[in-house]
């Protein structure tokens, strides 16, 4: 392969944080490097994910606290928001970000190609903009990173306007008073949670028989318990059925054991999963396989065909930010032949949901370890019992351990509560590290903070916890 | 300052050796690279040189002097301008019992430390590895393995996770035979499963004695042990070489721990013999057949790479070079010289090479890389008209080739019987590393470039 302006070692098609950083770290390794991006570098994560949401969540937790001042001493009058100025903060977040993605691209001397790109053969990549062709480009190793999208549902079809996927609900004009959220995965909880701190009336709509189905069903029960103390209405076991739009509200039709129910709203969120953008990148072109919306790859992130990986959301779920980057670091350093190249090890992959309270988990859950056959020594901590959370006033929560009772190995960790998805990462070491449980009992947590919660949740599963 | 010569370590495996002769005598000037004495180690007799300048000043071990241990001071060398009453400030030795005169005064400055004269000999090549390609952006194969997951150099530490430390220790298996796949080859969880899936591993035995080399004294093989044993019969008795001492030890330990298995094979060498007379005859090259064989046998490791490999608790370890080491009978034991890249070398190479190493082995005069290492050994008997014989493989070898005589045989050939020249050939395989298949695949390929000796001539 001629070294031409159009040839690259490496070639990431699609700009999010996986192939991003993807790049970053084939530069680092001293590869020719190109990003294909057609909307803007960063991603959805950045862009219209993780990033502004944060931003969002972290405007309602201030609302929140405002408006409990009183407890902490404070007055504070008149308390209001203008949500176009948070609207606003939250873009200029996501743009510094964005903006960022492109500072270390030129820092990598990454070549950014702007545009939409498929590939069109054997390490080979078109790109066009706008419907015409700009560029071919050939690259030895070619990454897709293209991501992934709102699932929609047959009947309730999102339309921008009154039924909102993700997009829309991150730059409302206004706060509606009345909001459905179809979906209680992360996204939707993160979404709930933001709409009732800001003050709408917030009804979640589950399928299944519990929100945040993936987590523990401890702490599903706790979230649920705790959203609706806020105020929150949840439906669990719950279909829709019909989406009735209005002139400005939309009129939703549940389904509950055989029973229907009408509910009238302002606006809709769906948030019923995500599928991976398989379309349109030419992978009909390629022995790699596609399978439920999503690229069939191996631990290294290979596809069925020579010199192509997928990497992310596209490859399926975990649907995180920080699994993305991951594999965007291995595959590279899997091309790249390093030693310390090591696949994913997806038990200790960890995830957070910016709720409040927040949650966090790594891991089995209790009933996910029993079915794979593990005894279990569980342990399990309230905020209640630390010092730090009374001082917060976040006296809300808990911190859940599980052990293989024979080996001592940690299953998995389960925390809601303030803060916990700034913990996680102690117990993601501990997986890491394949420590047992008399390490983490050995191990010094600093007085007071939080995360003592989580040393005396493993007391808690062995010989008793100190502080309860 | 006067500098002390220590006891040389001249082998991997030595600890001990015996000072046979004293090359210099006390007040003799010594150069760098003077042989100052020669010492008989548990494999040869080696010359040991002088690294420093200087004067011998004292000889503390007298020739013959057996049992002496690596490091032990055997001789004080002066420096230039010392004189004797400087041995004073030399490090007693604990062979030198006698007390040294009162130092006189003498006007030596006090100098940097005295080196280490003793030659540290590098590893053998056969445990070399090559080293970690550095740096990232290498198209790098995997890491030499760390013997033991990750037993660092001398150091016993094992590096393992907690976790697989604690179900190495449910399931009693020994972490030593556990490859460690982590970080810096630490070994993780996944490594115990995947070895107790395996059940490869070694499971950790009740505690036993660890072996010891027959000793003299009260043990129970001491001399007054088996002449008992032998129900007191008369005996001469033959003092135990090092070299003695190294077989005994080597050969226990190769049958006790290497699960040894056979396969023989019957070669036709009718061709060889002819391509042998007929090079004799017309081009006045004199071959052995046992050049034709080590050729021949390098040849088939090249086609068979498995078959030239080592075991480690770690992992296999396939050698890049076929380095043959070829059993030479020594008056009192045995040694095998190594023919390097027998592989790439041509048929009179290796009989000059073999000739001259047989020579210098038999009169103790190989250097340690000429006999240390080696990927796979042949021992030939066939000059004794041995038919067949199975030989001990010779760690960390994976295979030794027993070859017998080429004796004339009724073969059927063509559906006809008829006088043939058959050689025997036995392969002794390390089960851990050859598997049958293996093995047999190996001697077919040996038995087709022996029984085609032009191959041998390319």
């Amino acid at each position: 392969m001629a070294d031409t302006p159009n040839t690259f070692d490496t070639i990431v098609l699609g700009g999010g944080p996986g192939g991003y950083v993807a790049a970053i770290r084939a530069a680092q390794l001293g590869m020719k490097t190109a990003v294909i991006e057609r909307e803007h570098l960063g991603g959805i994560c950045l862009n219209w994910g993780c990033i502004p949401t944060k931003a969002l969540l972290r405007t309602s937790e201030v609302l929140h606290l405002m408006q409990n001042a009183a407890a902490f001493g404070l007055s504070a009058k008149e308390i209001s928001f203008d949500a176009k100025k948070v609207v606003e903060r939250s873009r200029k977040v996501a743009k510094q970000l964005s903006d960022g993605v492109g500072f270390l691209m030129r820092k990598h001397k990454i070549t950014v190609i702007d545009g939409q790109g498929a590939i069109t053969g054997p390490r080979k990549l078109g790109v066009t903009k706008n419907g015409k062709a700009v560029g071919e480009y050939q690259a030895k190793n070619v990454i897709l990173a293209t991501g992934a999208r709102a699932r929609s549902l047959p009947g309730l079809e999102p339309d921008g306007k009154l039924v909102w996927t993700y997009k829309e609900a991150m730059v409302p004009d206004a706060i509606p008073k009345s909001l459905l959220v179809i979906g209680s995965g992360a996204i939707g909880i993160e979404f709930a949670s933001f709409y009732r701190d800001m003050g709408a009336a917030v009804t979640v709509v589950e399928v299944l028989d519990r929100i945040l189905p993936i987590e523990d069903d401890e702490v599903s029960a706790f979230a649920q318990k705790q959203f609706e103390k806020q105020g929150m209405t949840i439906h669990v076991g719950t279909n829709v059925k019909a989406l009735k739009k209005g002139k400005d509200n939309v009129t939703a039709t549940l389904e509950k054991g055989g029973k229907s129910s009408e509910i009238t709203v302002d606006r809709v969120i769906l948030a019923v999963g995500i599928v991976g953008n398989v379309e349109n990148i030419g992978l009909e072109k390629t022995k790699a396989k596609v399978e439920r919306t999503h690229v069939v790859v191996d631990e290294w992130l290979q596809t069925g065909e020579p010199g192509l990986y997928a990497i992310g959301d596209l490859v399926g779920s975990p649907w995180l930010a920080h699994k993305a980057m991951h594999e965007g670091v291995i595959c590279v350093e899997h091309i790249a032949g390093l030693n310390t190249a090591h696949p994913l090890e997806p038990k200790n992959v960890p995830g957070c949901t910016y709720c409040r309270p927040q949650v966090a988990s790594i891991g089995l859950t209790e009933k996910a370890a029993k079915t794979a056959g593990h005894e279990v020594k569980v342990g399990r901590f309230p905020f209640i019992g630390n010092g730090k959370a009374i001082a917060l006033g976040e006296p809300e929560g808990f911190v859940k351990t599980v052990f293989d009772a024979k080996t001592g190995e940690l299953l998995g960790a389960h925390m809601i509560g303030a803060e916990v998805t700034e913990l996680i990462q102690g117990f993601a070491i501990a997986k890491t590290l394949e420590t047992t449980e008399q390490e983490l009992m050995r191990t010094v947590f600093p007085h007071p903070t939080l995360s003592e919660m989580m040393h005396e949740s493993v007391l808690a599963a062995y010989t008793g916890a100190l502080h309860i | 300052m006067p500098i002390e010569l220590l006891m040389p370590a001249l082998s991997p495996t030595m600890t001990e050796g015996k000072l046979a002769k004293w090359s210099k005598k006390e007040g003799d000037k010594v150069k760098a690279g003077d042989v100052i004495a020669e010492i008989e180690t548990d494999k040869a007799t080696m010359e040991f040189e002088a690294v420093d300048e200087g004067t011998l000043g004292k000889i503390l071990v007298p020739e013959g002097a057996e049992n002496i241990a690596v490091n032990q001071p055997i001789a004080i060398l002066l420096e230039e301008g010392e004189d004797k009453s400087a041995l004073a400030n030399a490090p007693k030795s604990p062979m030198a019992k006698k007390a040294e005169a009162p130092a006189a005064k003498a006007d030596v400055k006090p100098a940097v430390p005295a080196p280490v004269t003793a030659p540290t000999p590098s590893k053998p090549a056969a445990y070399s590895v090559p080293p970690p390609q550095a740096g990232e952006g290498a198209k790098a194969s995997p890491p030499p393995p760390r013997s033991g997951g990750g037993l660092g150099g001398d150091s016993s530490r094992i590096f393992v996770s907690p976790l697989a430390r604690r179900l190495a220790e449910q399931a009693k298996l020994d972490l030593h035979s556990v490859t460690g796949t982590g970080p810096h080859g630490r070994i993780v969880q996944h490594d115990v499963e995947t070895a107790l899936k395996g059940g490869g591993a070694k499971r950790v035995a009740a505690p036993s004695a660890p072996f010891t080399p027959p000793a003299a004294g009260g043990g129970p093989l001491s001399k007054a042990a088996v002449y008992a044993l032998a129900g007191n019969t008369p005996f001469t008795e033959i003092s135990m070489t090092g070299m003695r001492r190294t077989v005994a030890k080597r050969m226990v330990e190769s049958k006790t721990t290497v699960p040894h298995f056979y396969l023989t094979i019957d070669c036709d060498i009718d061709p060889l013999m002819r391509v042998r007379t007929e090079l004799a005859d017309a081009a006045s090259t004199k071959l052995s057949v046992n050049d034709f064989v080590i050729k021949a046998a390098a040849l088939a490791l090249r086609k068979i790479p498995r078959a030239n490999a080592s075991y480690s608790d770690d992992a296999i370890l396939l050698w890049s070079e076929v380095n043959i080491a070829v059993a030479v009978a020594l008056d009192d034991g045995l040694i095998t010289p190594i023919i390097k890249n027998a592989d790439t070398k041509r048929l009179p190479e290796i009989s000059a090479e073999m000739k001259d190493l047989g020579l210098r082995a038999r009169a103790g005069k190989l250097k340690l890389t000429e006999f240390q290492g080696g990927t796979f050994s042949i021992s030939n008997l066939g000059m004794y008209g041995i038919k067949d014989f199975a030989a001990v493989i010779n760690p960390p070898h994976g295979c030794i080739l027993a070859i017998g005589a080429g004796e004339q045989r009724p073969v059927v050939k063509n559906g006809q019987i008829v006088v043939g020249t058959v050689m025997g050939c036995t392969l002794a395989c390390d089960h851990r590393v050859v598997d049958g298949a293996v093995g047999a695949q190996y001697l077919a390929e040996f038995k087709k470039i022996i029984e085609h000796p032009s191959v041998l001539l390319i």
